[in-house]
Formats: structure tokens, sequence, C-alpha cells
């Protein structure tokens, strides 16, 4: 495993130092290569409501560039929707943690939004669908993404195909599919990190199951079925408190996963492992 | 911590074994009833709860969320030692009774005068729990009154719900041997996020071990009162997944750094511990503000332990805020492992009648907070 992959890799992970050299934060302003003025939201993002988004008592901080439209405040991020060079982009701006020391939040932020260009660049690179990466600013800690354009992520697909009512068997399709994707990535040693169906989206239309696979800032590289069978465990809590009716969802996406990867027999065993340890544990105090 | 030592067992002691379970059942009616011509009981169920999961022991007396009074008692051990399950038994064993009488003194009351005798039946060590649920299936069954078996973490959450008078909050659980986001839905507390292997606190007293600061009051106030002259941060490995984090990296790190660090001068033990809080706790509040993203709830509640620590409170404070949430004020005397706790979650489980019979009064050092079925939330 790659010994830059601090963040994530527990006893195996390199510390990044003590908020090193700051690269490229020179200038006052950013390379702001954007078009000046020529503003205009691209797409407009109405379903930004949904989601994690949340009304927060401080002010949104200014967009990373001018005629961006805030679309969604995360709790990692505010999405921006706008253009970037003339291409529908979607910029994500770290705000800083305040509640984090400051040399903490610097040494993070930065790891954070690097694993994130390396990770969806090695997504690319192997033919798995994630969006492009236009720009990565440290100065404003923002990173510029191609827009999915009128995707919704799949905990929305989900919840509205269940109020609709609709027969759920596309459902069940969805998770094999999300299974088959997962393989991929994490044959390509690519550990998420952060898997919750917020992160994935579904291009349009929806009934294509066109997956798409966002939010890399907790990813690393990690060749091992521990990593591997973490990463699928946090999606496994995630269904369950996202999408408490969906039971088979998990178990069809598993299926799907251990036919697709050529690795997948450790990690299946891994995971078993990671769930009975939760069970185990004695919790004393 | 977990030092293996006595498992607990189903087995209640054989005193008065033989229709307990109905008069159980007797009692709780009376208390739950509406039996008329018994106003006192109809009004006001009081109840009495035994803490003794660790190396606290503890008696308190609640009364329709009143706190009547709260003894405790803590096992110390010599710097660098943590409390292993037999001695910690033993301490427990000899100070408990001392407790319930103080306990009961205090709150002016007798023991008819109680509608249940609430106890912890776990997680946490067995042989503390063995202790203290002997004595409380024997003063239930001396006194007549139902016997209610708690789950240790859920008496923290339901004193917070007291306190906090948030109905309905997401709770940063957060103790020497668990630490979990927990949000309530659909009759169980459910955990979102959860360490995957050491709990916070753990992580801290080990600290406070390998750096020999004194265990008393306890070793997490100690290494919090250092960590206020600390000035130095040191780089230590910050792992969250999702909604988890992972603490274990972080621990070996430190055991594997901290006599290097300490000999060339490179850092305090007062750095030490800064650089531990710092990072362990923005963990901690970064999958908590993620979780309350995700539920969108608006009110957290710290409960446990470590949730004394005024550096932890001051930085959900600061999350808190930043999202427009509300961090619901803590209270220090009821975050470390009591009685009263206890007793609250007994009262809400004996309203709704769910009493434990004797035959199932085993204590478990395993009992994870979402095995719990809410019967009394709706
Ligand atoms: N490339 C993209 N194309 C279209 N929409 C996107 C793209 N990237 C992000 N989004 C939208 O923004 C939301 C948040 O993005 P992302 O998950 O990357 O940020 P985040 O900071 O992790 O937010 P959160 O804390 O809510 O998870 C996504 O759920 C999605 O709706
Ligand atoms: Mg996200």
């Amino acid at each position: 495993m790659a010994a830059t992959q601090a963040e994530a890799g527990g006893e195996r992970s390199v510390m990044a130092g003590p908020a090193g050299p700051a690269m490229g934060d020179v200038g006052p302003v950013g390379p702001a290569v954007g078009e000046p003025g020529a503003a205009g939201p691209a797409v407009d993002g109405s379903d930004g409501a949904a989601g994690a988004a949340m009304v927060a008592e401080e002010p949104p901080a200014p967009p990373p560039l001018p005629g961006l439209r805030l679309v969604q405040q995360g709790a990692e991020a505010h999405v921006y929707r706008g253009l970037f060079l003339g291409r529908a982009a979607v910029a994500k701006l770290r705000v800083p943690k305040r509640y984090r020391h400051p040399a903490l939040e610097e040494r993070l932020s930065r790891r954070r939004m690097a694993q994130e260009a390396r990770s969806l660049l090695r997504c690319r690179r192997a033919g798995i669908p994630a969006p492009a990466v236009y720009f990565v600013d440290y100065v404003t800690n923002s990173i510029f993404l191609e827009d999915i354009v009128d995707s919704i992520t799949v905990q929305d697909h989900i919840y509205s195909v269940q109020k609709s009512g609709n027969d759920t068997s596309g459902l069940h399709k969805l998770a094999e599919k999300m299974g088959e994707l997962l393989a991929r990535m994490h044959d390509e040693d690519i550990i998420h990190g952060d898997l919750t169906t917020a992160n994935l989206l579904l291009r349009p239309p929806t009934e294509k199951l066109d997956l798409v696979l966002i939010d890399f800032g907790l990813s690393f590289i990690s060749g091992l079925p521990e990593d591997k069978g973490v990463d699928l465990y946090v999606l496994e809590k995630a269904f369950i408190s996202t999408h408490p009716d969906t039971e088979t969802m998990f178990q069809a996406l598993l299926k799907a996963y251990a036919a697709t990867s050529k690795k997948s027999a450790p990690v299946i065993k891994k995971l078993d492992e990671v769930r009975l340890r939760g069970r185990k544990r004695s919790m004393i105090g | 911590m977990n030092g293996g030592g006595v498992t607990g067992t189903g087995n209640a002691p054989e005193v008065g074994r033989k229709g307990a379970g109905k008069r159980n059942w007797r009692a709780l009616r009376d208390v739950t009833g509406g039996t008329p011509g018994n106003a006192r009981r109809d009004v006001m169920p009081t109840v009495l709860g035994l803490e003794g999961s660790a190396n606290k022991v503890g008696a308190g007396v609640v009364r329709d969320g009143a706190v009547l009074s709260n003894r405790r008692a803590t096992y110390v051990t010599p710097p660098g030692h943590g409390f292993a399950p037999g001695p910690t038994g033993r301490h427990h064993r000899a100070v408990v009774l001392g407790l319930v009488r103080a306990a009961l003194s205090e709150a002016g009351v007798e023991p008819r005068d109680l509608d249940g005798v609430a106890f912890t039946k776990g997680p946490g060590m067995g042989s503390p729990l063995a202790v203290v649920a002997a004595v409380a299936r024997t003063l239930a069954q001396l006194w007549g009154r139902p016997l209610l078996a708690v789950n240790h973490c859920v008496g923290h959450i339901e004193m917070g719900r007291l306190l906090g008078s948030a109905p309905d909050p997401l709770v940063l659980y957060v103790s020497g041997g668990n630490t979990q986001v927990i949000a309530y839905s659909r009759r169980r507390y459910r955990i979102l996020g959860e360490t995957l292997d050491v709990a916070v606190g753990n992580c801290i007293d080990r600290l406070a071990r390998l750096l020999q600061i004194p265990n008393a009051p306890s070793p997490g106030y100690n290494v919090e009162q250092l960590a206020k002259r600390g000035r130095r941060l040191i780089p230590l490995p910050y792992v969250v997944k999702g909604l988890d984090v992972s603490f274990s990296g972080l621990l070996s790190h430190l055991q594997a750094v901290t006599p290097k660090l300490l000999e060339s001068g490179e850092a305090t033990p007062e750095d030490l511990c800064f650089s531990l809080q710092e990072t362990a706790f923005a963990m901690l509040a970064e999958v908590t503000e993620r979780a309350l993203a995700l539920t969108r709830a608006r009110h957290l509640l710290l409960v446990g332990g470590v949730a004394c620590n005024h550096r932890l409170q001051e930085m959900l404070q600061t999350m808190c805020k930043a999202r427009g949430a509300e961090l619901c004020p803590v209270d220090d005397r009821y975050c470390i492992d009591n009685g009263a706790m206890i007793a609250q979650a007994g009262w809400e489980m004996l309203r709704v009648g769910q009493v434990t019979e004797l035959s199932q009064s085993g204590i478990t050092q395993r009992y994870r907070t979402d095995e719990v079925e809410v019967t009394w939330r709706d």
C-alpha cells in the first residue's frame, strides 16, 4: 500500500508532518482561471434540498469562484454549481472546522483534497465511473469536478421509489449494480472510506442504473482485505440506518460483489469478522 | 480492561426463587395500574438504582424525574495500573451495602417506599456486575419489589434525556468502554457510529498509565488538566471511516513514541495529553457532525465518563453552533457512572411494565445498546 495514504490507514498510516510546507499557497488569490464574470449557474440544483442539506447558523463561505451557486452545505464541504471554463462544474469547498486545532485542520483538509483528487483520477484511469477532476485549488481548499448533470443520489432514488409505492424489484437490480461497481473499485485497491448511498449518484434516466461514485475525501489506497471489509461494513451500517426497510438490498449487493471481484473471498471473510467484533466488544464503563 | 475473570451466568441466587415472578407483577400493577387507595404509589413511583459495571459502584434513588440521592465509591488503583475484575468486585462488595443505606437515608425513603430495584445487567466486567446484581436480587426479594435489569448504556442515555430536556437528541456516548453515536428510532437506540476497536476513554486511561499519571480522582481528569498546559501538537493517526472511528492506531503510536519523545525532550507529558485530546476529540466531533447531518437532529446529548471533559464539550459546542444545532448542557454529576441513572432507566421500564423476572436477571458482560427494546418510548 502506498505510504502517502495516511488518514485511514490506522496503525499502518504514515504521519503527515506537522502541517508540512504548504504547497501552492503562495499568492493571496488562487490561480483563478475561470472566465471572469462569465457567471450564471449552468444547471440549477433545485434537488439540493435533499440529502444531507442542513441550514447552518454560520453564513455560507463565499464561492471559490464568482458566479457559482451554493447547492448544498454538507457536513464536510459546501458544494457549488456553475461553470468552470465553460463546463458544467461542481465545486467542493472544504470549510475549516473551528473545533479542530488549526494545524490538524490544515493537515486534514490538504490530505483529503489530495486524496479526493488522487482517487478520482485512479478511478477514471481504471474506467470506474467518477467525475473528472477539473481543478484543485489549495488556496481556497476547493476542488472543481465535472458536474454529473441532473443526477440524483442513490439515497434519494431509493426514497422516491419507496414513496411512489412502485415495485421495488428495480432496487434489487440497483443493489447488484452497486456491488459490481464496488468490486471493481476494490480490485483497483481503492478504499472509499465513506461509502453511503448519498455518495453514489445515478445519471438520468435512472432506469439505466448508470452509477457514479463521488466523495473520495476519506479514501486511500490499500490492497488489504481488512480495509475493504471495513469499507463494506461502513456501507452496510449506512444502509441499515438510512434505509431500514431494505434488508435484502445489501445482501444482493454483497452477492454481486462476491461474484464480480476477483479477490472477494478474504474480503467477505473480513467483513464477517468486523461485524462480529462489534457484537463481541464487551463495552465496559 | 476486559481482563477475563468472572463470567456472568444467568443463575440467580436460590433465595426465594419460587413465585418471585408473580409477586413482581403484582407489585407492578400496584405501581402502574392506578389502583385506587394507593395514592402514594400511583403518583410517585420511586426506584432504587444500583450500578457497578466498572470501577465505580453507586446507589441512587429517583422519584418521578427527581434525583433524591446518588452515592458513589470508586476503586482507585496506583499510578500505572488499571483495575482488574477480581479486586474491583471485592471493592464493590465491601462498600455496596453502605452506599445503599446512605442513598436511602439521604433520600428520606424506607424500603417500603420503593417501587422497584434497578441494577446494571451489563455491559461491563463480570465480577463487579455480579456483586451488584446479587445485592439487587436479594433486596428486591427481601422487600417484595420488582427487579429492573438495566442496560448500562441505556442508563446513561435516559439520565441524559431527563437532564437535557431534549426529547429526541442524537447521543454521543463516550466512556472508558464505549464510544458510540446513537440515534433513537423505532423502539431501539441505534448505533450509527462507533469505535472499531478501543474506546476513547480507554485510550486516555492508557496514556495516563504510560505517563504514570495518578488514577485519582480519575485518570481522565488528570490528563485533561495536563492537556491544558500542552503546547505542541504531535501528529497522531487520525482515523475516521464513515461514521466509525478507530483509536487503536493512535494508541499504539503513542505507546511507541512516548518514551523517545519524553527522553529527547521533544515533547512533554503535557504535550502528549494535549495532542491525544485534540486528535481523538476532533475525530469524535467529526463523526458526530456527520450523524447530525444524517439524522437532521437538532439536539446533541453528550453522556458517559469522558463527557466531563471540558475540551470535548467545547469542541462539540463549536461544532453544534456552526450547524445550528444545540448541545444539551452536561451535568458532571451524572456523566460518571452512578446509581441514579440506573434508577432513572429502571423508572422508565417500570412505568411501562418492563420488569425483569428473577430467572432473567443474570448479568452479561456483552450487552449492546441496540439489543434493548425501548418499550417506554414511541
Ligand atoms: N460531480 C458531481 N456531480 C453532481 N452532483 C454532485 C457532484 N459531486 C457532488 N454532488 C452533489 O453534492 C452532494 C455532496 O457532495 P459530496 O458528497 O462530494 O460532499 P460532502 O462534503 O461529502 O457532503 P456530505 O457531507 O453531505 O456528504 C452530493 O450528494 C451530490 O448531490
Ligand atoms: Mg457525501
